[in-house]
């Protein structure tokens, strides 16, 4: 299914929030999810499914003033 | 005036220094830096992650690395929506309901939308968060901001990035003077050390700042001179300034000067 991922179209095969960030190879990382401008904790990733032209953002900590 | 320390929701900080992490030259040099500074509080944001390099992950790892407490921004939100998601994003990341709350307006002097940022800090704060706005110098934007359960404020200097010092000097002393309990943060604007120690003279209990320590030629000495110049800005409003006079007045006693009351001799 085609989604966009941080802005850019991706083609997924990922059920889920979850499986999508296992898919994308963020297993481990300290990350933080949204999906179509809403948040989405960790605990419902596997929850949360994805349709074909969501929104997903995965946001990683980064510098900041 | 006793010089206790600032406290903010709680949390009790020896260094009244707060620093912003972007625009360092590497990592060694913002590690340095920060420990230089003395800070015990730095600012960080959330990321889209640019290219597969893992770049937030190493970054985290550092930071963490320093033991310092996390200021997670809301920095390039525009709306209300996007700094409340972002909010809630950070807080599950940094672990930590401390958000620094920005509400941008305006491109060209990234000046904050005060109308969202009052609206964004009632929501953040009923959800249980810990809000340092970023805010201007206008007291009732303040007001409204306190009334949304904000209990420290972040004034701006002048717009973020521009090393213009205090714009607005009466505007901030009457801010200090109408909320003598609530901290007040300086964020934004600062340049020099000058600045620092100016803010902190008018009775300010802190200052944030980043561009000036990290695009200065030698950040860690820069970071260094900052904490010495905001040590000295807040002892010397405690030892209570003089106030400044129109005309001179003399220092060395007038009492017992010599040649006075001598006949004039042509």
């Amino acid at each position: 299914m085609l989604i966009q991922v941080n802005g850019k179209e991706r083609e997924v095969a990922a059920p889920t929030l979850a499986a999508l960030l296992d898919e994308l190879g963020y297993e481990e990382a300290a990350v933080s999810t949204a999906l179509n401008e809403s948040f989405v904790r960790a605990v419902d990733r596997t929850a949360t499914p994805l349709q074909s032209g969501d929104a997903v953002e995965i946001l990683v900590p980064r510098q900041g003033g | 005036m006793e010089n206790r320390p600032l406290a903010v929701y709680g949390t009790t900080l020896a260094s009244r220094l707060l620093v912003g992490t972007a625009q360092y030259s590497s990592p060694a040099v913002l590690a340095a830096a920060i420990k230089a500074s003395g800070a015990e509080v730095v600012t960080v944001s959330l990321r889209r992650e640019a290219g597969g390099n893992r770049a937030g992950e190493s970054f985290w790892s550092l930071i963490r690395g320093l033991g310092v407490k996390v200021l997670p921004n809301t920095a390039g939100c525009c709306s209300v929506k996007e700094a409340v998601t972002t909010a809630q994003m950070a807080r599950e990341v940094f672990a930590t309901s401390w958000i620094k709350l920005e509400v941008i307006a305006d491109d060209d002097l990234l000046q904050p939308d005060v109308f969202g940022l009052v609206e964004a800090a009632a929501i953040l704060s009923r959800d249980g968060f810990q809000v340092f706005p970023y805010t201007s110098e206008d007291l009732v934007v303040a007001e409204r901001l306190v009334g949304a359960g904000c209990e420290v404020l972040m004034p701006w200097a002048a717009p973020i990035g521009s090393a213009r010092g205090l714009n607005n000097v009466f505007g901030l002393q009457a801010l200090r003077k109408h909320f003598p309990a609530v901290p007040l943060i300086i964020d934004a604007g600062i340049g020099t050390p000058a600045h620092a120690a100016a803010a902190m003279e008018l009775g300010y209990d802190g200052v944030l700042l980043n561009t000036a320590i990290a695009k200065a030629g030698d950040p860690v000495a820069m970071a260094r001179a900052f904490a010495l110049a905001i040590e000295a800005g807040r002892l010397a409003h405690c030892a209570e300034p003089i106030p400044p006079r129109d005309m001179a007045e003399p220092s060395t006693p007038q009492i017992g000067r010599a040649f006075v009351d001598l006949p004039r001799h042509a």
